[in-house]
């Protein structure tokens, strides 16, 4: 089943070398992550080498080779939130959840991760869960914010 | 329609016209990502109901950031034969009580901020006029002309007020020479960090020879802190549109690009729609306007690496490949993507192309200083009063952004820097508040314009831990191709983490500074190249507190938790007992309410009391 949803995607982009990227993101968007048997059959389909694509893969932060959880928590960590508060939302989120950023709980309802800028600075500090973003966050908000996310 | 004449043109633009000022009443929300973050979706959903409710006849629209996010979200209502008015803070409650005001036919001034002239009405209301506002009073606003004003789904309202028809102009009335010329005597310099002067780099292409060349649109706004290229595409994204396909006019493209970074999905959405429309229109694609000239632009989304902000790493991504710099010359103009002559500018830069050829090259270099010409927009954001993005002329001084636009400090704490230019910047001390802001003034004091992020900072602020953050940031973001680069931060990262956690020798600086230099001289793309400029400036300009931290183990802002100790004033207490229920690890130990025991080996220093605690007796030393 994974190479009819993978194959639908590279159709989409004319399985085209230079669409990698986009092509990755469309499956990760259906996915949540990337799995390495779809990773393979990108290279095999596209004709690359594997390596290219795992170089792809792990270069760009947005793409992860792990599986995540539900609720992807992204705590920016801009200089605007940096200094009014994000080191200790993030503190304070990865306690609650018993979490370091970058992993996700063992229910695999979240994952947490530092992001760069979300470009909300003027409403720091700043956390977005799925779509939605949350701003002019305290510790305390931060906490009943994932209340909100079954 | 595809739109192949003048007077078309002007049909969409009155039907634009129609929709901006109908005979009913108008209401629009900014449901930008930060009004939407505030709440501006639930107040748009307010508005719908209590209208229906009202059985008013209102048009209600969205639109984009109108700049002052810190009075978001915002709201605008706007009567037939009467000024805008624009709200403040309109949650779905206020929204609610505006709409009920309105349906008794009576503008709410008392929930209101100012009131925007239109057509020279002057209102009875005891209400400030938009300049009037201090956070409005000293801008000037060209890149944001529209952005909180139109609906940026809507074509017709973007050519309502001139859009598309400076692209008309350039099509039907200049050469592809001339257009350049224009461009290149308004003086517009590249807005994206490095401040090129734009005519220069688009000669550049235009005369690299080849038949096939590309422009681009850098949207990778990577800089944390800087947030008007997201501004623009998603209240604003035509202005890009039209600036690209003037540029791919004069340079003789034909295929343009959007490289718009992953965060950012709302002005993606918005893009997406605007380059539909405008196919549908005929303003991009084959035979634009019906002329010779043919020009598509497509969308290429980010991964999420903060160095594709970089134009070759750039184009190495829309490649499909990992965002490594490659060494210049060549130059993008030169050989660029797939190898052909390319353009590469920023949002903030193409969004200036139209207006430019509309009002002329004399207009535009009448504005600013004598090496930069126009308005920058800032993001001014940190420790400030008044938060949001501000469009103002190039020479107006730090100390009129900060303190008569922004309000000054938060809390009515001291100023201490501000930071501008990202990673790739400095920071400025209050001995440069007077500094006219232009390329050249913000160099000379080691950092830079950059993309604009003005990130203010109070004595709660500790510039080496701030030195760090930026370091960790770039250590991240390094793609490790070159040695000084990959090396050289991750070392000077290890001096600084050494520093904050009250480690630090007194032979750490003088290394600090030699390993700067040398990343700073040696690194092969900027990234590495400016990598160094936040430690060179806090180290130049706040040495004491470097000083403090490694001959007194003190923090002087009270940041770095290894040199923090946190105590209760008992004699300011008030009893609340709030910090006993929230403290995580049990630190505050009290009767009731009354803390009556602090236990310091138990804190974990997470300031979570620091929150709760109105009459301020949590000490932090």
């Amino acid at each position: 089943m994974a190479g009819a949803t993978v194959d639908t995607i590279l159709a989409r982009h004319g399985y085209e070398e230079h669409a990698l990227i986009a092509v990755l993101q469309e499956i990760q968007r259906e996915r949540n992550w990337l799995p390495p048997e779809d990773l393979a059959t990108v290279a095999r389909m596209l004709r690359v080498p594997a390596s290219r694509v795992y170089g792809i893969a792990s270069f760009y932060k947005a793409f992860s080779l792990v599986p995540r959880g539900r609720h992807v928590v992204q705590v920016c960590t801009g200089t605007a939130c940096h200094v009014r508060g994000a080191p200790q939302i993030l503190d304070r989120l990865g306690r609650d959840l018993e979490i370091q950023p970058g992993h996700t709980t063992n229910d695999m309802r979240f994952t947490l991760e530092k992001v760069r800028c979300l470009g909300c600075c003027s409403i720091a500090p700043v956390v977005r869960v799925g779509e939605h973003i949350h701003g002019r966050l305290t510790q305390v908000r931060a906490g009943s914010m994932l209340k909100k996310y079954p | 329609m595809r739109i192949v004449d003048h007077t078309q043109l002007e049909e969409l633009a009155r039907e634009g016209t129609r929709s901006l000022c109908p005979d009913h009443t108008r209401i629009t929300v900014g449901t930008a990502s930060c009004g939407s973050a505030t709440g501006g979706r639930e107040a748009l959903a307010a508005v719908r109901e209590e209208v229906a409710t009202a059985g008013l006849a209102v048009d209600l629209r969205e639109t984009g950031c109108i700049g002052y996010c810190q009075v978001e979200p915002v709201l605008e209502v706007l009567r037939p034969g009467e000024p805008r008015v624009l709200f403040h803070h309109a949650d779905a409650h206020r929204a609610r009580l505006i709409v009920r005001a309105l349906a008794e036919g009576r503008m709410p001034t008392e929930l209101a901020l100012c009131w925007i002239p239109r057509n020279g009405e002057r209102p009875e209301w005891a209400l400030p006029r938009y300049d009037e506002v201090p956070f409005y009073s000293k801008q000037l606003k060209i890149v944001l002309r529209n952005s909180g004003v139109i609906d940026p789904d809507s074509l017709p309202e973007y050519a309502a007020r001139g859009g598309y028809h400076a692209l008309w102009r350039a099509l039907t009335e200049m050469t592809p020479e001339e257009v350049a010329d224009e461009v290149e005597k308004a003086g517009l310099r590249g807005r994206g960090g490095a401040g090129v002067p734009t005519g220069r780099k688009w000669r550049l292409c235009r005369d690299a020879p080849g038949d096939e060349k590309f422009v681009v649109c850098n949207a990778d706004e990577g800089d944390p802190g800087a947030y008007m290229d997201r501004a623009v595409l998603e209240g604003d994204p035509h202005s890009v549109l039209e600036g690209m396909a003037i540029g791919a006019y004069s340079m003789g493209s034909s295929q343009g690009y959007i490289y718009v970074r992953d965060e950012y999905p709302l002005a993606i959405q918005k893009l997406e729609r605007a380059i539909a429309d405008a196919r549908t229109a005929g303003l991009l694609g084959r035979s634009v306007f019906g002329s010779a000239f043919s020009f598509d632009v497509h969308l290429a989304r980010g991964g999420g690496a903060f160095v594709c902000g970089e134009e070759t790493s750039l184009l190495q991504s829309i490649e499909g490949k990992m965002g490594e710099p490659n060494q210049r010359p060549p130059f993008p103009a030169q050989r660029g993507l797939w190898g052909k002559p390319t353009n590469v500018n920023n949002v903030e830069t193409w969004a200036n192309v139209p207006e430019i050829v509309s009002r002329g090259s004399a207009w535009y270099a009448g504005i600013g200083t004598p090496s930069s010409k126009g308005t920058k927009v800032f993001s001014l954001v940190g420790k400030v009063q008044n938060t949001g993005l501000v469009e103002v002329p190039m020479g107006i001084t730090l100390r009129e952004i900060v303190f008569d636009i922004g309000g000054g400090i938060l809390g009515g704490k001291k100023f201490k820097a501000v930071q501008t230019g990202g990673p790739s910047g400095g920071c400025i001390p209050d001995r440069f508040l007077d500094l006219p802001v232009d390329y050249e003034e913000l160099n000379r004091t080691g950092s830079i314009m950059g993309s604009g992020g003005m990130i203010v900072m109070d004595e709660g602020t500790c510039m080496v831990d701030v030195a760090r953050y930026f370091l960790d940031f770039l250590r991240e973001e390094s793609c490790g191709k070159c040695v000084p680069c990959r090396e050289g931060i991750e070392r000077m990262l290890e001096i600084l983490e050494r520093i904050c956690n009250g480690e630090g020798r007194e032979e750490d600086l003088p290394l600090l500074e030699e390993l700067a230099t040398t990343t700073k001289d040696f690194s092969l793309c900027g990234l590495g190249g400016t990598a160094p400029n936040p430690v060179l400036t806090t180290l130049q300009y706040f040495r004491d507190e470097y000083d403090a931290h490694i001959r007194e183990h003190r923090c002087p802002a009270a940041v770095c938790k290894a040199l923090v100790h946190y105590s209760i004033d008992y004699a300011l207490c008030d009893d609340c007992g709030a910090c006993i229920k929230l403290c995580p690890s049990g630190a505050i130990v009290g009767e009731a309410k009354r803390p009556t025991e602090f236990i310091d080996e138990k804190c974990i220093k997470c300031g979570a009391c620091l929150e709760v605690c109105k009459p301020a007796a949590i000490r932090v030393q």
